[in-house]
C-alpha cells in the first residue's frame, strides 16, 4: 500500500538576494515497510526536501507548492497544531548532528518520554519504563542508568541511538533519517545502518535514506532519488540505478568517488566546475554547464522526466542519457541479471 | 595493536622526516590526569612519497600531524627533519624551519582570514620571511595560484567569502606551496567537501606533488581516500599504530584485525554488496585517559586472548614493506 505520495513538491525560500529555488518540483511515492535513498550533494536540496515533507520548515518566507499525501491525507493544508498529532506517531526524524538535536540541559529519559507522555498519556513511570526498553533495543548497554545522564556524558554514537531512540518511540510509520552517519566514524556507522535496518524490519517502517554517500544507500535501499541543484534528476530501482545509470550527473558522481577495489594512485573522473545558483539556475538543463555531453539544446530547454523505455520504473531528467554501454565495467553482471 | 615498535622504519639516510617514539599526552584535571593523544609512534617519510595516516576520530592522527610542526610541542620523542631534531632546537630556530613544513586543515573556509584578499593571502608567507622583491613575490603568487586553477585576473582581489569550499582549499594548497616546502601535512583536507569537489582536490594535491616534488603527509578518516592517494599507510588507534604497509598490499590483505574491522565496515557503493551485520565491529572507542593495557585495541577483538592484556604488541613484518603489531596477526609474522 502507498505510504507517502509527494506530487511536483516544490520549497522556495524568500531571501534578500531573491527567491531560493532549494526543491524545484519532486515527485515520488513510497511504499510501506520500503526504503527511499534520497543522494545529493550539499546545497541539492536533499535535507529541505525531507523537513518539507514533514512540514518543519521556517514560518516566514517560505513558498511551498505542490501536494503531500501521508496514508491518503493531504499534509500541505495542515496547520502545525495538526501536524503535532503525526509527529512522532505518523512519522519522524533523525537528524545527521546528534549533539545539536538533542537537548543538552535535559536528561536522556526526559527527552525519550516527552512523545510517549504526550502523544499516549503514559504516566511517569510508564513511559520511563518504556523508554528503558527503547534503549536497550537501540543497543546502549545500562539503560536504566543512561535514562538518568546528560547529552554530553555519551559517546556520538551513542547520542545517535539516543536520538533513534527518541525518534522511534512512538512506533512511526515513516522514519526521515536525515544524514543519520555523517557525523559518525566509519565502525559506528555500520553499527547505526545495522541498527537502522533491524528496527525497520521490526517495525515494518518505511525509511527516507537521506544521503551524500552513494555507500550508504546502495545495499540497504529499495529505491533511489539522485537529486541535484533541488530536481530529482533519476530516479530507480537501487539494483537498476547501480547497474544502467542514465543522467550523466549520476553517473559523473558515482566516477568521483575514491573506491577501494580500484588500486593506490587511480585518477579519479572529478566533475569540473560546481553546482549552480539555485536563484538563478541555468534555464536548460541544470547539470548542463558541467556535463561532459551537453548539446546546445541541454542549454535552451529544461529535460522533462523520461520514463526509461526499458524500465517502467526507471526515469531521469536528461535529452541525451548515457548509453547503457557506458556503464560501469564490474556491473555488467549485475545487468544481465536482472 | 595499538603497537609500538621501530621495526618499519627505513635507512635513516633516505628519510626527509623521521619521527621516532613521539608521545603527546595533554593533562587534565589539573595535572591529576593525562589524555594519552599519542602514545609512541616512530614513522619515517622518504623524499617523494605520500604517508597516508588513517584512523577513526581519537585516535591521534591530527594529534600527530601537529606534533611534527611543533604545535604544541610533544611531550617526548624525536622529530627529525632533513638530519635536524626540532625538539630539542629553541622556539626561534623552530620558526626558521617551519617554511620548511607547511599545514593544509580541514575547514578550508574558517582558515583563510575572511577580511583579505587572495593574493594577499598566498602573498604573505612570502612577505614575511622577505622571499624576494615586490614583483618577484607577485609573479610567484601569479604562478602559483594559475597553478592550483584560481585566475588571478578575474579572482585574486576577491576575498574568501567570495568562493565555494572547493576553491578556499586550492587558494589553502596554493599558500601552502608558495614557500617552496619540503613537507606538507594535510589534515582532512577533502573532509569538508562534497564528493565531486574531493575527487578535484585529490587530482590537485597529486599534480602539485609531482610538480613541485612534495612529500606529504596525508591524514584523513576516509579509508578509499587514504588508498587512492598514499604510497604507504599507517593505521592508528587510541594513540598507537596498528599497522604500515603499500595501500595495495594493506587493503587487500589487513593484517591487523583493525584494519581488517575497518576496511569491512565501509559501505561499498555495490547494491550486489548486502551490508553483513556480523563483521560490524561492536563497541566504541576506550577512554585515551585511561587506556586499555597491553593491546589497546583488545577490547573490541574478536580475537583477543590473556596475552594481549598483559604484553604490548610490537610491530613486526609479515611481508616487505608490510608491519603489523598484534601477537595474533591475520598473516604470520615473518620472524
Amino acid at each position: 500500500m502507498t505510504l507517502l505520495e509527494v506530487t511536483d513538491l516544490k520549497t522556495h525560500f524568500k531571501t534578500d538576494r531573491g527567491i531560493v529555488r532549494a526543491v524545484d518540483g519532486v515527485t515520488f511515492t513510497l511504499e510501506e515497510g520500503h526504503t527511499l535513498g534520497v543522494v545529493g550533494e550539499s546545497g541539492s536540496g536533499k535535507s529541505v526536501l525531507s523537513r518539507s515533507i514533514m512540514g518543519l520548515l521556517p514560518k516566514f518566507n517560505v513558498i511551498r507548492e505542490g501536494s503531500v499525501r501521508f496514508e491518503g491525507e493531504e499534509l500541505t493544508a495542515k496547520t502545525n497544531k495538526q501536524l503535532r498529532k503525526l509527529w512522532g506517531t505518523g512519522m519522524s526524524m533523525i537528524f545527521q548532528d546528534p549533539m545539536t538535536s538533542l537537548n543538552p540541559v535535559l536528561k536522556i529519559g526526559r527527552q525519550i518520554t516527552e512523545g510517549l507522555m504526550l502523544h499516549f498519556d503514559f504516566r511517569k513511570q510508564q513511559a520511563m519504563e518504556t523508554a528503558e526498553e527503547l534503549l536497550r533495543s537501540v543497543g546502549i548497554p545500562e539503560p536504566a542508568r543512561r535514562l538518568g545522564e546528560y547529552p554530553h556524558q555519551l559517546s556520538g554514537g551513542m547520542r545517535q541511538r539516543v536520538v533513534i531512540a527518541i525518534a522511534l518511540s512512538c512506533g512511526p510509520k515513516l522514519l526521515f533519517a536525515d544524514e543519520p552517519t555523517t557525523a559518525l566514524d566509519v565502525t559506528v556507522q555500520a553499527q547505526i545502518l545495522n541498527l537502522l535496518a533491524k528496527q525497520q524490519s521490526e517495525r515494518r517502517m518505511a525509511v527516507v535514506l537521506v544521503t551524500h554517500d552513494l555507500g550508504v544507500v546502495a545495499g540497504r535501499t529499495d529505491d533511489i532519488i539522485v537529486m541535484y541543484a533541488g530536481q530529482a534528476v533519476e530516479k530507480a530501482s537501487t539494483t537498476q540505478l547501480f547497474a544502467n545509470m542514465r543522467h550523466p550527473y549520476t553517473e559523473a558522481l558515482f566516477k568521483s568517488i575514491p573506491k577501494l577495489s580500484n588500486p593506490s594512485h587511480t585518477h579519479l573522473d572529478a566533475i569540473p566546475g560546481r553546482p549552480p545558483n539555485l536563484i538563478t539556475p541555468p534555464p536548460g538543463c541544470r547539470f548542463a554547464p558541467r556535463c561532459p555531453y551537453a548539446q546546445q539544446k541541454c542549454h535552451d530547454e529544461m529535460p522533462p522526466l523520461i520514463t526509461d523505455p526499458n524500465d517502467a520504473n526507471h526515469q531521469y531528467r536528461c535529452w541525451f542519457p548515457v548509453q547503457v554501454s557506458a556503464k560501469p565495467a564490474h556491473l555488467v553482471g549485475v545487468a544481465a541479471g536482472h | 595493536m595499538a603497537g609500538t615498535g621501530k621495526a618499519h622504519l627505513r635507512d635513516a639516510d633516505k628519510a626527509v622526516l623521521r619521527i621516532e617514539d613521539l608521545v603527546v599526552e595533554f593533562p587534565i584535571a589539573r595535572g591529576k590526569l593525562k589524555v594519552h593523544a599519542v602514545s609512541g609512534i616512530s614513522l619515517d617519510i622518504l623524499e617523494g612519497e605520500t604517508l597516508g595516516l588513517v584512523g577513526e576520530s581519537g585516535c591521534g592522527k591530527s594529534t600527530t600531524g601537529r606534533a611534527i610542526m611543533q604545535l604544541p610541542r610533544p611531550t617526548s620523542g624525536s622529530v627529525v627533519l632533513e638530519g635536524q631534531d626540532l625538539t630539542k632546537l629553541p622556539s626561534d630556530e623552530v620558526r626558521a624551519i617551519r617554511p620548511k613544513m607547511q599545514m593544509i586543515f580541514q575547514d578550508p573556509i574558517s582558515s583563510l582570514n575572511p577580511r583579505r584578499k587572495v593574493v594577499d593571502i598566498v602573498a604573505e608567507p612570502l612577505l614575511i620571511w622577505k622571499k624576494g622583491t615586490k614583483e618577484q613575490i607577485q609573479a610567484r603568487v601569479r604562478e602559483v595560484l594559475d597553478t592550483v586553477g584560481i585566475d588571478v585576473d578575474q579572482a585574486g582581489t576577491r576575498r574568501p567569502h567570495e568562493f565555494s569550499g572547493g576553491q578556499c582549499q586550492r587558494i589553502c594548497i596554493a599558500r601552502a606551496v608558495v614557500m617552496d616546502p619540503k613537507v606538507i601535512i594535510c589534515d582532512e583536507p577533502v573532509s569538508a567537501l562534497d564528493v565531486s569537489v574531493q575527487a578535484q582536490i585529490l587530482n590537485l594535491l597529486e599534480d602539485m606533488k609531482h610538480r613541485y616534488g612534495l612529500t606529504l603527509v596525508f591524514i584523513a578518516h576516509d579509508l578509499a581516500v587514504v588508498k587512492n592517494i598514499s604510497d604507504r599507510v599507517v593505521v592508528m588507534y587510541l594513540g598507537k599504530m596498528c599497522e604500515v604497509g603499500p595501500p595495495d598490499d594493506l587493503y587487500a590483505e589487513p593484517a591487523h584485525p583493525y584494519t581488517k574491522a575497518l576496511i569491512e565496515s565501509i559501505p561499498e557503493p555495490d547494491p550486489n554488496v548486502r551490508p553483513e551485520a556480523s563483521k560490524v565491529l561492536e563497541g566504541d572507542l576506550p577512554s585515551p585517559i585511561a587506556p586499555p593495557s597491553g593491546c589497546r585495541f583488545r577490547t573490541r577483538c574478536a580475537y583477543a586472548q590473556d596475552r594481549c592484556a598483559a604484553e604490548e604488541p610490537q610491530l613486526r613484518k609479515v611481508r616487505e614493506g608490510h608491519f603489523v603489531a598484534c601477537h595474533f596477526p591475520l598473516i604470520p609474522a615473518l620472524d
